[in-house]
């Protein structure tokens, strides 16, 4: 789970991660009030959406008076903010964040994630701040530093010092640093984060230490341990079909292609996108439907794919196991009734109970194409949806 | 034996008495030589009695003193799991076998953490288990789909695992042993320790990598293959349509910061001359092309 900005921020403090003085707000006015009550004699007016990238889509602006403020909130609120993150569809802009302005005198940059051969806590850092990091790694991995927690003993202070020495942190700014670095620690630990980003964390011309932006990852599976966090969720940042997915259940998310698929198993959904693509098709979605799938929920699943406006075709590839063929023939054939199917089904069953499952396809009197293997599934639904396509745009086939 | 387990193998069953451990536990001993080998199951709280015929005890080490089980496996829910992982590592087990999804990462990585030094074995979690066809299946997988043959089957994921296996049987292609590793980012073996199983086993003639995006495991075991290997390798990696930053079903199948990407694995797996199958159609065609 994603949050933004300012509520990382507010975690953060908590931990005693030093933070400039920021509100957060919903309107132009708000914005400027928010400026008024912070002091100051500059101002930093900040996009809230999850994606990152947001400085360079323009959704990051500095005021200096409290007009420039009205006048930056004005033009950030309700625009649709299009970074390397959000797809080309871009994210609306909801949420404000104005902040103190800081004087920058360096960038740091610091990150924490798992790492997942050395089964521990990684933080890495570098002196190549405020910059995408992802190129920095490409480019010239020996300028990230990487730490190797102990989930016993934690970040000891000895390591956060030497690792802020590392990558530049002058000797007067050190101990706070290193009280920084632990305090990052401890907040992804207890959260049950699963990416916790600074970047920038800066160093002011006082040699202070402050984490300027902030970003944090979560969890799914730690989220009943964590109500606060879990309230944090902001619907307007996610897909409403992977919304209306999750409450059933289903692992759905939403991709750019025209043919549908419902698959049982996260790799086999996986492959069954990657032989569409092989055959010149494209997956509108990935959907596993898990293995404990219902009838209901199996209709439930056709009825978000059918969300897309752009569906050619659908692709049902299910191979059983604990999940039996029957029950998945029985959602079809209930679904499609229900939404009045309007693009062909291909369905490949193999499994348990394949028998029973082909038979209630069969005497279903639905249309359905059915297919021997995956190749030959993936193969009838990438031609069904090449002849709706041709169909939709008027040519004949 | 073929690998890790065999029709001598004894097994208790951790969450015996949930609808998941009874549902499997009475298929797995429905399999084979699942009558001998399924010998006891654990409950915190109801110690003491059975699970049709099969005797249940409060904790692991009075199960395995009593019945001698010294492989379990898992189907706890996932907010007590890890715990029961704990309880098998201390008790001494050789091999824990993790069925439960959605088990927190932290809790993982302690339990990781725990079982530096100790002699146990961990599959999973979030993963179907393992079954070395016509002896004994410990796990979620499809018994009657395999048979009892040469070519060792190792993957994270679950139907994928199936689909393999049924593609092999249509090359008339028997299995060794199938270990399904798991899809959660910190976990027990990797398919690196499997594939070292594999190298030494004698029933063993080659392997088929089911792996996918997200982590460099395929990566470390590309390039352990090229300087020791000595049975002939296929693999594949699904996620090639997968976007970045998406977590595909699987809480490990994530392309995050660039890393991870199917075609990334692809291109180091051929580096290292491990034969590719590039549709998932086609595994058991270009298994069966390697065999000598």
């Amino acid at each position: 789970m994603k949050i933004h900005e300012y509520q990382a921020k507010a975690i953060l403090r908590e931990f005693g991660v030093t933070i400039p003085q920021g509100i957060v707000c919903f309107g132009v006015e708000e914005a400027v009030e928010a400026a008024g009550k912070l002091g100051g004699a500059t101002w930093v007016v900040k996009a809230q959406i999850h994606a990152g990238g947001r400085g360079k889509g323009g959704g990051v602006k500095v005021a200096k008076s409290l007009d420039e403020v009205r006048e930056h909130a004005g033009n950030i609120l309700g625009m649709t903010l299009v970074t390397h993150q959000t797809g080309a569809r871009g994210q609306v802009v909801r949420r404000l964040l104005v902040e103190q302005g800081v004087d920058i005198r360096k960038e740091f940059y610091v990150g924490i994630v798992i790492d997942r051969s050395y089964r521990r806590v990684c933080m890495m850092a570098s002196a190549e701040g405020g910059v995408n990091i992802e190129e920095v790694a490409a480019r010239t991995p020996e300028k990230i530093h990487k730490l190797l927690i102990d989930p016993v003993a934690g970040l000891a202070n000895h390591h956060a010092a030497d690792l802020s020495r590392r990558i530049g942190v002058p000797e007067a700014a050190v101990a706070e640093a290193s009280i920084l670095l632990q305090g990052l620690y401890r907040a992804y630990e207890s959260t049950d984060a699963s990416l916790l980003e600074i970047n920038p964390l800066i160093l002011t011309a006082e040699d202070r230490v402050l984490a300027l932006d902030a970003k944090m990852n979560f969890d799914d599976n730690a989220l009943f341990r964590h109500e606060d966090i879990s309230a944090m969720r902001d619907p307007d940042e996610e897909d409403p079909a992977e919304m209306e997915a999750s409450r059933y259940d289903l692992s759905y998310i939403s991709l750019d292609g025209n043919i549908g698929c419902l698959v049982n198993g996260a790799g086999l959904a996986m492959a069954t996108m990657d032989i569409i693509k092989l055959y010149g098709g494209n997956p509108a979605n990935f959907l596993d439907v898990g293995g404990g799938a219902t009838a209901e929920k199996v209709a439930e699943a056709f009825k978000l794919m059918l969300r897309n406006a752009g569906l050619q075709a659908i692709l049902v590839n299910i191979f059983g196991g604990i999940m039996k063929c029957d029950v998945i023939a029985e959602g079809v054939v209930k679904a499609a009734r229900e939404v009045q199917l309007s693009v062909p089904l291909v369905v490949r069953l193999e499994g348990t109970n394949v028998d029973v499952g082909r038979k209630i396809l069969a005497g279903s009197g639905l249309p359905i194409i059915s297919a021997e293997n995956m190749a030959d599934a993936a193969q009838k639904a990438v031609a069904a949806a090449s002849v709706e396509g041709g169909a939709a745009h008027g040519h004949p086939y | 034996m073929a690998i890790l387990i065999d029709g001598n193998t004894r097994v208790m069953t951790q969450g015996i008495t949930g609808n998941t451990g009874q549902f499997h536990t009475r298929m797995c001993r429905d399999y084979a030589f699942g009558r001998d080998c399924f010998v006891s199951g654990v409950n915190p709280k109801k110690g003491g009695g059975d699970f049709d015929g099969i005797p249940v005890f409060a904790t692991v080490r009075e199960a395995k003193q009593a019945t001698g089980a010294t492989v379990s496996v898992i189907y706890v829910p996932p907010r007590f799991a890890a715990a029961a992982i704990e309880e098998a590592v201390e008790a001494e087990l050789e091999l824990v076998i993790c069925i439960t999804e959605g088990i927190p990462v932290r809790d993982m990585l302690r339990t990781c953490y725990s079982m530096e030094g100790r002699k146990t074995r961990l599959i999973g979690p979030n993963c179907p288990g393992i079954i070395t066809p016509d002896e004994i299946k410990i796990g979620i997988m499809p018994g009657y789909i395999h048979k009892k043959g040469g070519v060792g089957v190792v993957s994270r994921s679950g139907t994928l695992t199936y689909e393999a296996v049924a593609q092999l049987m249509e090359q008339g292609l028997g299995q060794s042993t199938c270990v399904g590793i798991g899809g959660d980012p910190v976990n027990g073996l990797k398919h690196l320790d499997v594939l070292k199983l594999f190298n030494d086993d004698d029933e063993t003639d080659a392997v088929l990598m089911v792996g996918e995006i997200g982590g460099t495991d395929e990566e470390d075991c590309a390039l352990w293959v090229r300087d020791n290997m000595h049975k002939p390798i296929v693999g594949y990696i699904a996620g090639l349509t997968a976007p970045p930053g998406r977590r595909m079903g699987h809480a490990g199948a994530v392309i995050s910061g660039g890393k991870g990407t199917a075609q990334e694995k692809l291109a180091v797996l051929e580096e290292c001359g491990i034969k590719v199958a590039r549709n998932p159609a086609e595994m058991g065609k270009v298994l069966k092309s390697v065999l000598r």
